[in-house]
């Protein structure tokens, strides 16, 4: 049975990549980001490609006290909607971040508006007793490190909340999956030092619409990166303060 | 946004230039604030033409969405960096296709009106740019110009062929043909010397709306020029046993995975080749069906193909020779390549039709030959001087966008349309601002005196 999924951040590399994957399925999709433009033209190549129904609208993930009005307005257009992926992110620049008004936009965009919009999904999903809601945190967020941890932070603290709703959503059968990626060749990452493993955004994207056909609850993309976090997070705190990350 | 210095260079592996690289992934930031900027596709253009040696490349790659197919009329519109076989994909079950394709798909389509590309049938449909209903050209002030045969048409033909130089493409509106069935109808046909293979290309009996040819570049002496035809059109369904099962969908399956040692490729082992592929495909002389995979891009199906020619890469020489001196000058040709012992893996030669409006293109009314030379030493490029001065004499030119070493003198005398199109160059980007390593090599542009 196809799906009618709301990509909320709809313009990034990564949420372009699972929307194809999605409508590769011929899933019906809703795109909702601050850019319309990009929007429509998203939308007009995603119905040529594959032939499905594909709407969009904006959405402003720091603007809180619009969500409300916004899921009611998906939900106008959709109703048969079945799932949402949140896939907005905003990883700032952790030097300005240093200035707390950069700070918390950061904090905003990755938790705040994340943590926002998904209570009122979680609100609607919950008595349908149906829907899946697949939240993108990051590696990031697995140990805070100097070089980005306010945008770690935030991302640890999305992981976290996206634990709790999904054990408070397992009794009505919504199924709430994390998603932490590794690397991946993104504008948010193009020609950034450092970089290995880095995997394409087409990988990325089709992994995630995988993982409704499994069981994982907490998936690592690529698999690897659940190995690498796993030796980062037991390097003891009083060596891992003295390393350069 | 952010930017990545690196060395790059374009399919033919030489040069390789260090290149400030930006990427972006939406449509509004095709644009920006760099002094001297070139716009890149999927890096199909052999030599320089899509290098900025240190200075900015746009990637149009991310922004290549296709936007709008009016299926009744089979005008399609999408963005700059959507490739052909994207287009392909999506177009050929609903019986279209593309009116005009170079010999790969993974080409983009800003870079398809950049080089005014032609196929197999420029003899019967021109190239391109004859195609194009429309471009969205980004000009240096990032201001949007909407050009077409009617509307800024000056500016159009100048972006046809133009290399890149006149603006960042940004969307392309392009006229479909429509086709019977996917797949293709071919019939080759065998030449015993240069003569025969020329009387093919022009004769009324072995014509069709495809045909190429492709030449054994080591047979020499009376055999000089001995080849092949290939000759196509695309199947009715008439022509399909009724019965007709389609082949199995060629998937770019395997790839060159590394570079391969220069020695590989010599003229013992290419002589080897030469010889058993003609006597395996000239024995087709009966029509067959043929997957327009197999029929338009035979090398798509190996990923990575340059490769082949080993870590010093190759040079594709290109070049056009006018109808009335074309049968003189292919000879000449030939015989200086023979002469100079250098193996050429490819070699082919397509008749051409009427010269396009692009006043850069590279397409006249004559023959074309192409050439694959790997690049062993400096004597490569004393021959392709000497294969010049053989173009020139002939009133003839070189192929822009496969390209790496022409001279700027040379490019002028082969162009005589250039002061046209420098008007129109100075008029839009007078600070030449799009500029790329080919430009100035060949001295294309500069700032508004």
């Amino acid at each position: 049975m196809s799906e009618t999924v709301l990509i909320l951040g709809a313009t990034s590399a990564i949420a372009r990549a699972t929307a194809a994957a999605f409508a590769a399925r011929g899933d019906a999709l809703y795109l909702a980001s601050r850019d319309l433009d990009e929007l429509q033209r998203s939308a007009a190549d995603l119905r040529l490609r594959y032939g499905v129904e594909v709407r969009y609208g904006t959405f402003d993930a720091e603007a809180i006290s619009t969500h409300e009005a916004f899921l009611q307005s998906v939900l106008a257009e959709m109703p048969n909607l079945s799932g949402v992926v949140l896939a907005f992110g905003y990883l700032g620049d952790q030097q300005a971040a240093r200035d707390f008004k950069v700070g918390a936009k950061i904090i905003a965009a990755n938790f705040t508006g994340a943590a926002s919009i998904l209570n009122y999904c979680a609100n609607y999903f919950e008595p349908l007793q149906r829907g899946f809601i697949i939240g993108i945190a990051s590696v990031a967020g697995d140990r805070g490190r100097q070089s980005n941890y306010v945008y770690g932070a935030a991302k640890g603290a999305l992981s976290l909340y996206l634990q709790g709703l999904r054990n408070r959503l397992f009794a009505s059968g919504v199924r709430v999956i994390t998603i932490k990626p590794g690397f991946v060749d993104t504008a948010m990452t193009y020609g950034l030092p450092g970089l290995f493993l880095v995997a394409s955004p087409q990988d990325i994207g089709e992994r995630i619409v995988a993982t409704l056909g499994k069981s994982a609850d907490v998936v690592y993309l690529p698999w690897f990166w659940r190995y690498i976090m796993l030796i980062i997070k037991h390097i003891p705190e009083s060596i891992f303060k003295r390393m350069k990350l | 946004m952010a930017r990545l210095i690196t060395e790059l260079s374009g399919w033919g592996r030489y040069p390789v230039q260090t290149c400030e690289l930006e990427r972006p992934e939406r449509y509004a930031d095709l644009r920006s604030d760099a002094a001297s900027l070139i716009a890149r596709g999927q890096g199909r253009s052999y030599g320089d033409a899509a290098l900025n040696e240190n200075g900015r490349v746009l990637l149009t790659e991310r922004v290549n969405r296709l936007l709008d197919f009016d299926v009744e009329n089979g005008v399609l519109r999408a963005e700059a960096g959507a490739t052909l076989a994207d287009i392909l994909e999506m177009i050929v079950g609903k019986d279209w296709f593309l009116p005009v394709t170079p010999g790969t798909k993974f080409v983009s389509l800003g870079g398809c009106v950049a080089a005014d590309v032609h196929g197999k049938n420029h003899h019967h449909e021109c190239s391109f740019g004859d195609h194009v209903v429309a471009i969205e050209l980004i000009l240096a002030d990032a201001s949007r110009v909407t050009c077409s045969a009617s509307e800024n048409s000056e500016l159009f033909w100048a972006t046809i062929g133009g290399m890149g130089l006149t603006g960042i493409i940004g969307e392309v509106t392009l006229k479909l043909i429509p086709i019977p069935t996917p797949y293709m109808m071919v019939r080759h046909y065998r030449a015993d010397n240069l003569e025969q293979l020329f009387r093919l290309l022009q004769g009324q009996d072995s014509d069709d709306r495809y045909s190429v040819a492709w030449i054994d570049s080591m047979a020499s002496g009376r055999h000089l020029g001995r080849g092949i035809a290939m000759c196509g059109h695309h199947a009715d369904a008439e022509e399909l046993p009724v019965d007709f099962r389609s082949p199995a969908q060629i998937k770019r399956s395997r790839a060159i995975p590394f570079d391969f040692p220069s020695f590989v490729l010599n003229p013992l082992s290419i002589a080897a080749f030469n010889a058993l592929y003609f006597r395996r495909e000239g024995a087709k002389q009966q029509p067959f069906i043929s997957s327009y995979d197999s029929f338009f891009y035979p090398l798509d199906a190996i990923g990575n193909w340059n490769r082949l020619y080993g870590k010093r890469g190759f040079v594709q020489y290109q070049c056009v020779i006018p109808e009335a001196t074309a049968s003189d000058g292919i000879r000449k040709l030939l015989e200086e390549l023979s002469d100079s012992h250098r193996p050429s893996f490819l070699a082919v030669l397509k008749r051409f039709g009427a010269q396009g409006k692009g006043l850069l293109s590279f397409p006249m009314a004559g023959y074309t030959l192409a050439l694959d030379l790997p690049i062993r030493d400096d004597g490569l490029f004393m021959l392709l001087d000497k294969l010049d001065k053989i173009v020139l004499q002939h009133g003839g030119r070189v192929y822009l966008a496969k390209d790496a070493r022409l001279a700027a003198d040379s490019f002028r005398a082969m162009y005589p349309r250039y002061d046209e199109w420098l008007k129109i160059k100075h008029a839009v980007d007078p600070q030449n601002a799009f500029c790329s390593s080919l430009s100035r090599r060949l001295e294309i542009g500069g700032k508004t005196p």
